[in-house]
């Protein structure tokens, strides 16, 4: 069954598959689990701000895109920057966005959702004496946040923000939809020209498994190290 | 925003002839839906046969379950869904690969078993921490009464421990929902993928995604709702007082 397994073809396509495809595929996780964070953070404090509107608006936003399948919001996204471009520069054409641009934008916004959720369960892992105590030495609500709720709730929540993370590197091989050079449309190219499906996909899922494995043990040594010992 | 918005659009007949758009929306959901329930199907029972075989007292069953569920949470559901669909028909003997490639419905049957199984290892841990949850004397107090070990898990163990899942296990079942849209790639007319051939087809892209969302959030409200009332009408009265 493996008789003509062509391993050459993998070995050939090394530097494609890696300085194309995944670093376009690293890149876009990094930057989306860094703006998703930040947005995440914030939408987390909105939500637990008690002024009026704000929690209401950051819970519809991030229950909202909880609903929808990325794939949907992928093309939403992919539709919607150019006009949203038109609308904030005051252009009289909707802007050219390229699927790359259109990629980050699009993954930071959906998992700033999923970091929302996170962030809220960090903060109300912080006692809420602590703020208290802070509010009580005349500290503002910014200073408090910065020096003693959100270190906390960061540390709390490192083994969830990481496995999140892992969830997104995965996630970000449906750009394939937009037909943009990921590790996985990297692969899915050389496999359609060469003919060489069977190679490139396993190759494919092997990659993208020993990662996200080997990321999952780091993960998984994070919580016993971090965990409060009973 | 210069956009030639058409709420109208719905009603006009779409090119495939077969009706008008929202009826090709319509049969999208219906693909969607019963895809999903395929899926959830296998998950569910896949998903709890695994994630029994980590709680068991044996080492074997439990590095089988291990590695089952590690080998399916850490390849993307894309690369899974291309390996059913693509490879394996490669890989298995000539005659019965053909006859895998000319399977009519083909990408209906890859879509529903290789999420169902990418969903079962999800379920496995979501059924393993049920379970881990339950206080150890409960199997103790089932093995000191003579109960075998199928019999403690049956009518001791999986009772409450199902209970306490019920609340992940709706948005594992939400997430099933959801992952029917990756299907779109291997060609499987869901509902994601009939909004973006309306969208081809008569250019009104607001109008087909909006539509599709808002067909998403019926979806989730429905099984949210129904979750609830299960939850209700299963709850052990008293059990769960402290929470």
């Amino acid at each position: 069954m493996f008789s003509n397994f062509d391993f050459n073809v993998i070995v050939r396509t090394l530097p494609y598959l890696f300085f194309e495809g995944m670093r376009f595929t690293l890149t876009l996780t990094a930057m989306a689990t860094l703006g998703g964070v930040v947005l995440g953070t914030l939408l987390a404090m909105m939500r637990m701000s008690g002024r009026p509107l704000l929690p209401g608006v950051a819970a519809s936003y991030s229950n909202l895109m909880r609903s929808l399948p990325l794939v949907l919001v992928i093309f939403w996204f992919y539709f919607l920057i150019p006009y949203v471009g038109q609308w904030v520069t005051g252009g009289s054409r909707p802007i050219a966005v390229g699927a790359f641009m259109s990629a980050f934008v699009t993954f930071t916004l959906f998992e700033a959702a999923y970091f929302s959720e996170i962030m809220r369960a960090g903060i109300q892992s912080v006692s809420r004496g602590q703020a208290a105590a802070g509010y009580a030495l005349g500290l503002t609500y910014w200073q408090v946040m910065g020096h003693i709720v959100l270190p906390q709730a960061f540390r709390n929540m490192l083994p969830v923000l990481l496995t999140q993370t892992i969830i997104l590197f995965q996630d970000t091989s449906l750009v394939y939809v937009l037909s943009i050079t990921d590790f996985l449309g990297a692969a899915s190219k050389i496999a359609q020209r060469d003919g060489r499906l069977v190679e490139m996909y396993l190759f494919a899922a092997v990659v993208y498994f020993l990662i996200s494995f080997a990321l999952s043990r780091v993960v998984k040594r994070l919580q016993t190290e971090t965990a409060i010992p009973h | 925003m210069n956009y030639n918005w058409n709420w109208g659009i719905f009603w006009q007949p779409s090119p495939e002839g077969t009706g008008t758009y929202f009826d090709m929306l319509l049969s999208g959901l219906k693909w969607t839906i019963i895809t999903a329930a395929c899926a959830w199907f296998i998950a569910l029972v896949l998903g709890s046969m695994i994630g029994i075989l980590r709680t068991l007292p044996s080492r074997i069953a439990n590095i089988i379950g291990t590695g089952y569920v590690e080998l399916f949470r850490n390849i993307p559901l894309l690369v899974q869904l291309f390996l059913w669909y693509f490879v394996l028909p490669e890989l298995v003997p000539r005659s019965m690969g053909l006859w895998l490639k000319q399977l009519p419905n083909a990408a209906f049957y890859t879509a529903f078993i290789g999420i169902g199984l990418y969903m079962s290892a999800r379920v496995a841990e979501q059924v393993r921490a049920g379970i881990n949850a339950l206080p150890r004397g409960q199997a103790l107090a089932g093995k000191a009464l003579g109960l075998t070990v199928a019999q403690t898990y049956l009518y001791v163990l999986l009772p409450m421990a199902f209970r306490i899942i019920l609340p992940p296990l709706t948005s594992e079942f939400l997430n099933t929902i959801k992952n029917t849209s990756v299907a779109l790639t291997i060609g499987l007319l869901e509902l994601t993928g009939r909004a973006r051939s309306m969208q081809e087809f008569s250019f009104q892209v607001f109008e087909a995604f909006t539509a599709a969302t808002l067909l998403y959030l019926l979806i989730n409200a429905v099984v949210v709702l129904a979750m609830r009332a299960v939850e209700r009408s299963v709850s052990v009265p008293g059990y769960s007082a402290g929470r």
